[in-house]
């Protein structure tokens, strides 16, 4: 179980302007900012919870995760994962934890994965039979039986982030931390990896945290969401009740072969091009069928298509409504 | 402890798999490291060619002197490299990932960069000291052994430890401290003479704050027979407390680090 209660953190930054000269003044006098990287942050995360930590660049989610992997000591504040402060039983507590930073490896680069494999065997002691077992199991659900006799170098970044995610799971942790695991995959890297990291936790239990700024990554997994902004939590709750939120809006897109648009009040043209149009309709303003009949009125349409907002939508109106 | 020994082994392994993937590479950069060092041992020849003794110390004794700091120079660089390179693991992120595993902290720095090219100079040493052992005219009692064997070890540790002082003080800085090159590398090549050459006051300096003349000046002057203090045998051991200094930098560093990030 993690518990984080009030945590704050504050990093002293140098500023300078740009210039020479103004390089040369740093030199000898520094001006410091302070940034609020996190700020009085709380929350609970259950066991064997799967949760989408989101937020803009820079908004704190490293800082937590950094945190919580006891990595980084906050200025205040508690946090104990597992009835243990990560920074101060660091070895203890990263047993228990897995740790993926999408953009950077754990694989030994010049030597087969499985010689990387079988260090952190020995790194993390991790018994014969559990890890036979747990090397099977990844190497089925993963489909890794090729990539392991594999230097890490001659991997496509889609077959290395799965062996980075099997690297990760090898010593049974009981929380996985997931920075930006899909970044720079392709599609069907993508699709892989979420079915593996849902099976995992549905059959391990395992919690899982996940960073991402692909919102594809959070319908398909994140149960529950953690907005963070300018260092605060800003939002707590499931995909499921945000869109619940924000469904006042439709988005209706059009396909017609001639005619035209009249306006109507609460029906705004988002995009529109030669042979196809879409719309967003605001339900406080009007109805599903009173949008469509309008719209049918002096247009010959061919296909229409009504959806509730994306998650992309979703979480692009929330920054604007957090201003963040 | 035995469980550490174990496990070292098996990142030296990994070390020398990676390695061997780029052979070609891996003997030049040895041959290269050899002949860096050959180059100093022909400048102590060239230097004895025109004079007999430096400050009072033979040729035998100088090269004696040389194949001491060189081998734990040599020894020291091969498996504490990865202090010596530490900016580039605070920069690339490893040491986030090493804080992540449930190993010591010292141990996986260690054990992370082990750099065999580096045995070129280990290579020099040995060939040094073939030379000078059988023509320095020491008699090789126990106790001169003893006395041999004491400094390479505590010049392994010293080197060592001036690595990790450099590595702390990354912490800080987060790049490397060119700086501090002037003492391990600065080391190894003043070391090639007797400190006391250079006269009192380094002689004090590298005695006091960076304890090099411990492991060098006074048991040479044993083993060669210069002075019959038995005390200067032991003299090394004292450079075994600079262990001290440079674990407190550490830590001090390590905290530092923990509560910036950066």
């Amino acid at each position: 179980m993690i518990e984080l209660k009030h945590i704050n953190k504050t990093f002293r930054v140098a500023r300078r302007n740009a210039g020479l000269s103004e390089a040369m003044r740093s030199l000898f006098h520094k001006e410091y900012t302070l940034v609020h990287a996190l700020n009085d942050v709380s929350f609970r995360i259950g066991e064997g919870e799967m949760v989408g930590y989101i937020g803009p660049n820079g908004a704190g989610k490293s800082s937590t995760i950094k945190v919580m992997s006891g990595i980084l000591t906050p200025d205040s504040g508690e946090c104990i994962i597992n009835g243990r402060i990560p920074w101060k039983e660091r070895k203890v507590h990263v047993k228990e934890i897995g740790v993926v930073f999408g953009q950077r490896s754990q694989l030994w680069w010049d030597v087969p994965v499985i010689d990387s494999f079988e260090l952190l065997r020995d790194v993390y002691a991790v018994d014969d039979a559990a890890y036979r077992h747990n090397l099977d199991e990844m190497t089925e659900l993963l489909n890794l039986s090729e990539l392991l006799r594999t230097p890490a170098r001659q991997l496509s970044l889609g077959q290395r982030m799965r062996c980075e995610l099997a690297a990760s799971l090898l010593h049974d942790p009981k929380i996985l931390f997931l920075d930006e695991p899909t970044i720079g995959l392709d599609a069907v890297s993508k699709v892989a990896v979420r079915d593996f990291i849902r099976r995992i936790n549905a059959e391990r239990k395992t919690t899982v945290i996940l960073t991402t700024h692909d919102m594809q990554d959070i319908e398909a997994i994140a149960e529950r969401i953690l907005l963070i902004g300018r260092g605060r939590i800003l939002l707590d709750g499931s995909l499921a009740e945000l869109q619940k939120r924000h469904s006042r809006m439709k988005r209706i897109a059009v396909d017609y072969a001639d005619g035209r648009f009249l306006p109507l009040p609460g029906l705004t043209l988002q995009s529109g091009e030669a042979g196809r149009a879409v719309f967003t309709a605001d339900m406080d303003a009007l109805s599903v069928s009173e949008a469509i009949a309008h719209l049918a009125k002096e247009a010959n349409i061919t296909d229409i298509s009504v959806s509730g907002a994306t998650a992309e939508e979703l979480v692009l109106s929330l920054y604007e409504e957090f201003q963040i | 402890m035995k469980d550490a020994f174990r496990l070292y082994g098996k990142y030296f392994s990994i070390h020398l798999r990676s390695q061997m993937e780029y052979k070609a590479s891996f003997l030049m950069m040895t041959l290269g490291q050899f002949l860096v060092s050959f180059s100093a041992l022909l400048t102590i020849r060239f230097m004895f060619l025109r004079f007999y003794e430096v400050d009072g110390f033979t040729y035998p004794e100088v090269l004696l002197c040389f194949a001491v700091v060189l081998m734990a120079f040599a020894l020291a660089e091969c498996f504490a490299r990865g202090f010596d390179t530490f900016a580039s693991m605070l920069g690339n992120g490893m040491f986030d990932r090493i804080l992540v595993r449930p190993r010591g902290l010292v141990f996986q720095v260690i054990a992370t960069k082990i750099e065999l090219s580096r045995l070129g100079r280990l290579l020099q040493a040995i060939l040094v000291f073939c030379i000078a052992l059988p023509e320095s005219g020491v008699s090789w009692t126990a106790d001169k052994i003893l006395t041999l064997v004491l400094m390479v070890v505590v010049g392994v540790v010293v080197f060592t430890c001036l690595f990790v002082v450099y590595a702390a003080l990354c912490f800080f800085t987060t790049e490397g401290l060119e700086i501090m090159n002037i003492f391990t590398d600065g080391g190894r090549e003043f070391g090639m003479y007797p400190f006391s050459i250079y006269g009192k006051e380094v002689l004090r300096f590298f005695t006091y704050c960076v304890p090099l003349a411990l492991f060098q000046y006074y048991p040479l002057l044993y083993m060669t027979g210069r002075s019959q203090n038995r005390f200067y045998m032991f003299v090394p051991l004292f450079g075994l407390l600079f262990v001290l200094p440079a674990v407190l930098l550490w830590q001090i560093g390590l905290r530092h680090y923990k509560s910036t990030g950066s």
